[in-house]
């Protein structure tokens, strides 16, 4: 049988976290549904059971366990290792989502609201050698840290632009792990382009964070600034970095090679329901089309956090509250004093957007990174180069799903995940039109590959 | 490669391809595989070469692996049990001779 509730949320990180605490006070039936193992998502990864690494990890981290553990108390139902694949309109009002569960019997959801909180995921960054083992992302490799201690020995690089890349090497350096380099591909102009927006980023919370950032990552790795031409170089898995800085090519032995280009919106589920998507050119980003209350273009149907557009985990806690609030007014519960908290949670929102403008100028990606070379490898499940994706651009493929059908870009097991940004990119860059014209390559359910059985299981609701 | 920052507490085995290595409670499998020195998890169906965790997060599907006989699990996302087996290295799958009729 579907198991019915007020509100679903997906993902268990900041979003999703305040929101069900808040949907909970106003007296909402609420599930929470999250592909990890514990409550925090990728930012407060096992903040729980973490606290012994609070010392490497730091106060931001550590302060993501009053709300992990506001959320296990807020009488939210908690699904946990449940990835939901499907999100549907019901006739009868309200959505039914499918949830994959291996090894247990499938599951069905029913709610009035739902309220996609999956988040971010590393923006795809494509480069000759990229799908050798021992290159992974700056993400994943903290991920490693949070999650088990874990961290990489031999040679380490790091690679890309944005604040994540300071912030990891500051945390490996309070751990111990030696990092030999530090390739910074943050264009020149950019500074240019940020220039305007700096004031509003001196007032706000991340300048002086960023600059002790930045000062204790120069005391720990040699830094080499506006780095062009990267490539990972090895027979069977990564030997070496190759990279040209100032004219010079350079190359550099490594073991693991971090990569780091920002981080954007996971868009599967909401662009798979039918909402509406725009380009953010400022972030090169497809986001969700969202009303002040986080609702897409569908009612009912919420996103919150950096799935709706990259603002951190401050914005994304905010936002959870706000969707959440809204939630509770059109389902007709909302606490009289909860008014006062949706207040509160509409200035911290505010406040974490300040200086956002200037961290998106300050790292956005040129095109030498986001539209690489033809040999590069683009979509990694089906081996699809850019050259391919240009070449059928030329022989009159106009959008991405043409391409889609031609080459099989986005038709792996992650459904274009890797590879739709720079599909778009590609697209655009032959055709000398944005990406806001292109728009992305249509994405579908299930949105994971899932079993039979959990497909089957979407008829236990037996309702249209 | 990685390594462990703490000494381990507890730790529990997984058959790895045959071979047994250590893992800690709260481990996913792609970071105890990482942890014993496997950095290739399956290896791309279309050109046969090698791929490793990339994500980390469950997006890239790099990772996937058998598990206790369930194939294409992402590694990333499935903690670690105490006697899980594990096999690495899958490709293109072959498909099952066709019966002949005479």
């Amino acid at each position: 049988m579907a198991e019915h509730v007020d509100l679903v949320i997906v993902g268990a990180g900041p979003a999703g976290m305040a929101a069900a605490v808040e949907a909970r006070r106003g007296g909402l039936s609420v599930a929470v549904v999250d592909e990890g193992p514990a409550p925090g998502g990728q930012i407060y990864r096992n903040v729980l059971e973490g606290g012994a690494r609070d010392g490497i990890l730091g106060a931001d981290y550590a302060a993501g366990r009053a709300l992990a553990a506001a959320f296990l108390a807020s009488g939210a139902a908690y699904c946990p290792e449940a990835t939901a694949f499907l999100i549907e309109r019901r006739t009868a009002g309200g959505f039914r989502l499918g949830l994959g569960r291996p090894g247990r019997p499938a599951g069905v959801l029913v709610g009035r609201a739902v309220l996609i909180a999956i988040g971010a995921q590393e923006r795809p960054v494509p480069l000759p050698g990229w799908t050798l083992p021992g290159v992974m992302t700056a993400g994943a490799a903290q991920t490693l840290l949070k999650a088990s201690g874990l961290v990489p020995e031999g040679p380490v690089v790091i690679a890309g632009s944005g604040p994540l890349i300071p912030l990891l090497v500051t945390q490996y350096a309070r751990a111990g792990v030696p990092v030999s380099a530090v390739l910074d591909t943050t264009p020149a102009e950019n500074l240019r382009a940020a220039l305007p927006h700096l004031p509003a980023f001196l007032a706000s919370g991340y300048a002086l964070k960023g600059l002790r950032l930045l000062a204790a990552m120069q005391r720990a790795a040699t830094v080499h600034r506006h780095v062009t031409g990267l490539g990972a170089e090895g027979d069977a898995a990564l030997e070496a970095v190759r990279f040209t800085v100032r004219g010079r090519a350079m190359r550099l032995p490594a073991r693991t090679l971090l990569l780091h280009q920002g981080v954007v919106p996971q868009i599967s589920l909401a662009m798979a329901a039918g909402a509406d998507h725009r380009w953010n050119a400022a972030r090169r980003a497809f986001e969700p089309v969202l009303t002040a209350d986080g609702e897409t273009s569908l009612p009912g149907l919420h996103v919150a956090g950096d799935a709706g557009g990259i603002a951190g985990a401050a914005a994304a806690e905010a936002a959870g509250t706000i969707a959440a609030a809204a939630i509770l007014r059109r389902l007709g519960g909302a606490p009289a004093e909860g008014a006062a908290r949706e207040a509160a949670a509409r200035r911290a929102f505010a406040r974490a957007l300040r200086g956002r403008a200037c961290l998106d100028a300050l790292f956005r990606p040129d095109d030498a990174v986001v539209r690489p070379a033809d040999e590069v490898i683009v979509c990694r499940c089906e081996e699809v180069t850019a050259g391919t994706i240009r070449a059928l651009v030329r022989r009159g493929a106009q959008g991405p799903n043409q391409i889609k059908a031609f080459c099989r870009a986005g038709m792996g097991p992650c459904q274009g995940r890797m590879c739709g940004l720079t599909v778009a990119e590609l697209v655009a860059g032959e055709r000398g039109i944005s990406p806001a014209e292109v728009g992305h390559m249509r994405l579908r359910f299930p949105v994971k590959p899932v079993t039979v059985a959990d497909f089957a299981a979407l008829a236990e609701d037996g309702e249209g | 490669m990685f390594r462990r920052l703490e000494p381990q507490r507890a730790t529990l085995s997984l058959t790895v391809d045959g071979r047994a290595i250590d893992a800690a409670p709260g481990d996913t499998v792609a970071g105890a595989l990482l942890a014993a020195g496997i950095d290739v998890t399956r290896r791309s169906p279309v050109s046969g070469t090698a791929r490793g965790a990339y994500c980390g997060m469950g997006v890239c599907f790099e990772c996937l692996v058998t598990i206790d006989g369930v194939g294409s699990r992402q590694a990333c996302l499935v903690p670690v049990a105490a006697g899980m087996v594990i096999e690495t290295g899958g490709a293109r799958r072959a498909l099952a001779e066709a019966p002949r009729h005479g």
